[in-house]
């Protein structure tokens, strides 16, 4: 049983120029004035509310999904839950053992061996050495590592990696475990059975679990409840059907994206972000319904900081449960189109065809990240945007969704097997055969 | 078994202790890890833990033998080996557990912990190598006992475990300090070796207490290590090396200052680890 009242999270956004940082600044405002260098320090930045006036209940043996766009302040609360950051004002109160997965393999040492990560990862969860030896056996069976127990975990690929790590903290008996999006890494058949594992943590032993993903279709399938958060707010809680569709209906409800805020000075890592994305139509228009016959694009604009070898852009249209239908890199098209030479701003342009995608609703992920490795940008549900129908071959049909997601002409041939000649003759024997 | 847990701005103090004792073996566990990793890839692995002391004492011993420094009758290696001894723990604990939050800042920001356990750790693993190099001291001991210098053990030497246990709180709160102040402020980084470097120098590992002038002395022993050094000496050496009671009184004043500030200050930053790191 969890109860969160009133609560909100404060963060400073510095705005401290570069060279004033760090322990000189800190030194030099109190030479100034020693007595007052807090509350100076304080006004010199600007509040950001992470989290506002968050209130509600989560049940015993509830899977509660918490949904919002990227900045929503999910990972913020998630956080304040795990009690990795303190809440600003606000209380909250857990009844039982909390247990967090906020990322995969935390605390993992990629030169120690999967036995001891197993020991380590325990013990920074929380568990005990004794607890870890009863559960070992079960942790190796869930991550099906037996073999590479005795290997360094920096020799694993990336799917051992991640079982292993969901198998200790799934292994970790709490009253109340906390998941971040962290099955996102892993191959289908293993999201598969982590969520079964999930269920059964929360059905067969009323155990209580707080589940972000922007999966829609993965919080669909697990939880019962959910809440939705806005720029820190909660939009709305309740039954999980309800909560998506009040997320969908308050998805972009225009065609044109621009990034609030402009983005700072260089940062000394690379990166890349997405400044402008605009769905349009056939005719160049932006518009969220699409017609069906007709082609539509999606133009993204973006700035690049650094030269880089690898940058790949990517969509992804999924439908309105989360269920993907398509993904498409730019690299698909053009595998020289990976490297930026130099930096600045950049536009970049992919066209879905007509006739494709079935009269319904969808969104649309759009990202930046190295072709292996790093995400830049990643904006989840940027748009969603209804296919119209505006009559097709497929009108027919009632429920487009039911005969499938998108449609596609395929060339049929029908012709009798035998020529017709031969065909008359059997049936003049079998005829005469028979009497 | 169902335990209530409370999350409010300021948190619980009560709870907090209860939680470094709930996570105890997270401090084995810490330490186990840093411990393992250090000399993996290394040739000689853990024979490190033995020939730095080794290698430090010859340098110091020459240093020594070229500066004519009085070692109070007692022969070069077992003095400065003497004096090593608790100034190599302290500069070590101090480095490592400064250094350590910062180092594990993934888990500081993805996991929830007491976070003193990290820095504690630090102080632990190091003074596993302090135990290591105390050995290889006693068999020097042993074997200067039965060739050239042959000594008894002075009686105070039951006090050792007092100034063992002042080295380790002195180390541990001069940790947190740092650990803490690095969080916000990564200049500690360049700041602790040129203070670890420099301290060596200050802190009565090459010379005697007693060679330094008597108005000084005072002021010079508000640097813990120096009546620490001086007790290890007292304790393991006797004859010439003497304890100064106002200093060592001094120290243990410094040294509790230093812990009980550094707890303070530390679970007062701690709240916001998380979000600075």
């Amino acid at each position: 049983m969890i109860t969160v009242e009133n609560l909100s999270k404060r963060y400073f956004i510095g705005h401290r120029n570069a060279q004033g940082e760090g322990l000189r600044h800190a030194l030099e405002g109190w030479l100034r004035n020693p007595w007052r260098r807090w509350q100076q320090q304080r006004t010199a930045k600007e509040e950001f509310w992470a989290l506002q006036d968050v209130s509600f209940a989560v049940k015993t043996g509830e899977v509660m999904g918490i949904i919002g766009r990227n900045g929503a302040g999910k990972s913020t609360l998630l956080k304040i839950l795990s009690r990795i950051s303190e809440p600003t004002t606000g209380q909250i109160h857990i009844q039982g053992r909390v247990a967090s997965l906020l990322e995969v393999g935390t605390g993992f040492h990629a030169e120690l061996t999967g036995r001891e990560n197993i020991f380590l990862n325990g013990a920074i969860l929380g568990m005990t050495r004794k607890e870890i030896r009863r559960k070992f056996d079960e942790i190796v069976a869930f991550s099906e590592i037996e073999k590479f127990l005795d290997t360094p975990v920096k020799r694993y690929s990336s799917g051992m990696y991640v079982r292993l790590a969901f198998a200790v903290a799934a292994h970790l008996e709490p009253e109340v475990l906390i998941v971040d999006e962290v099955l996102a890494v892993g191959d289908a058949q293993f999201q598969k059975k982590c969520i079964g594992k999930m269920q059964d943590v929360a059905a067969k032993e009323g155990r209580t679990v707080l589940f972000v993903s922007h999966n829609m279709g993965s919080i669909i399938q697990f939880c019962n409840q959910g809440i939705l958060l806005e720029k820190g707010r909660m939009v709305t809680h309740g039954p999980i059907e309800a909560v998506i569709k009040t997320y969908l209906s308050t998805a972009s409800k225009n065609a044109t994206w621009h990034r609030a805020g402009k983005t700072s000075a260089p940062p000394s890592r690379p990166s890349v972000s997405f400044t402008r994305i605009e769905l349009c139509d056939a005719t160049g228009t932006p518009s969220l319904e699409l017609d069906v016959r007709k082609h539509f694009s999606v133009h993204m604009e973006y700035e690049v900081s650094h030269p880089l070898k690898a940058l790949e852009l990517g969509i992804r249209i999924l439908t309105a449960d989360g269920t993907p239908v398509l993904t498409s890199i730019v690299s698909d098209a053009n595998p020289h189109a990976l490297t930026v030479e130099k930096c600045g701003a950049y536009r970049a342009t992919v066209t879905v065809p007509g006739m494709f995608l079935m009269p319904g609703s969808y969104l649309m992920n759009v990202v930046a990240h190295l072709s292996v490795g790093e995400v830049f940008d990643f904006l989840p549900g940027v748009f969603s945007f209804t296919i119209l129908d505006t009559g097709t071959n497929y009108t027919k049909y009632h429920h487009n969704h039911l005969i499938g997601v998108v449609m596609k002409m395929l060339p049929w041939r029908d012709e009798p097997i035998l020529p017709q000649p031969a065909w008359d003759l059997i049936q003049q024997a079998e005829s005469a055969t028979t009497f | 078994m169902a335990q209530h847990l409370k999350i409010e701005a300021g948190g619980g103090e009560r709870q907090y202790w209860h939680d470094v004792w709930r996570y105890r073996e997270l401090f084995y566990f810490l330490a186990w890890r840093d411990f393992l990793v250090r000399y993996k890839q290394t040739f000689v692995g853990v024979a490190w833990s033995l020939i730095r002391p080794v290698l430090m004492m010859f340098a110091l011993t020459l240093v020594g033998k070229i500066g004519r420094l009085p070692t109070g009758g007692v022969p070069g290696p077992l003095f400065f080996f003497c004096g090593m001894l608790p100034w190599q723990f302290f500069s070590t604990a101090l480095s490592e557990s400064g250094n350590s939050l910062v180092n594990n800042a993934n888990l500081v920001a993805k996991v929830y912990f007491p976070r003193l356990v990290v820095p504690a750790s630090s102080v632990i693993i190091s003074f596993v190598d302090f135990v290591i190099a105390a050995v290889l001291l006693f068999g020097m001991m042993i074997g200067y006992h039965f060739t050239q210098y042959h000594f008894n053990l002075p009686p105070q030497i039951i006090y050792l475990p007092c100034f063992v246990v002042l080295i380790f709180a002195a180390s541990l709160g001069a940790g947190i300090w740092v650990a803490a102040l690095m969080v916000e402020y990564r200049d500690f980084r360049f700041i602790m070796p040129f203070v670890i470097q420099f301290g060596i120098f200050i802190s009565s590992v090459l010379t005697m207490t007693s060679s330094v002038p008597a108005h000084w002395r005072l002021l010079y022993s508000l640097n813990p290590v120096v009546g620490i050094i001086d007790g290890f000496r007292w304790c393991l050496l006797g004859g010439e090396n003497v304890i100064y009671w106002p200093g060592l009184v001094a120290s243990v004043l410094v040294v509790t200052l230093l812990l009980t500030t550094g707890l303070w200050h530390f679970r007062k930053m701690e709240r916001t680890f998380a979000d600075n790191i």
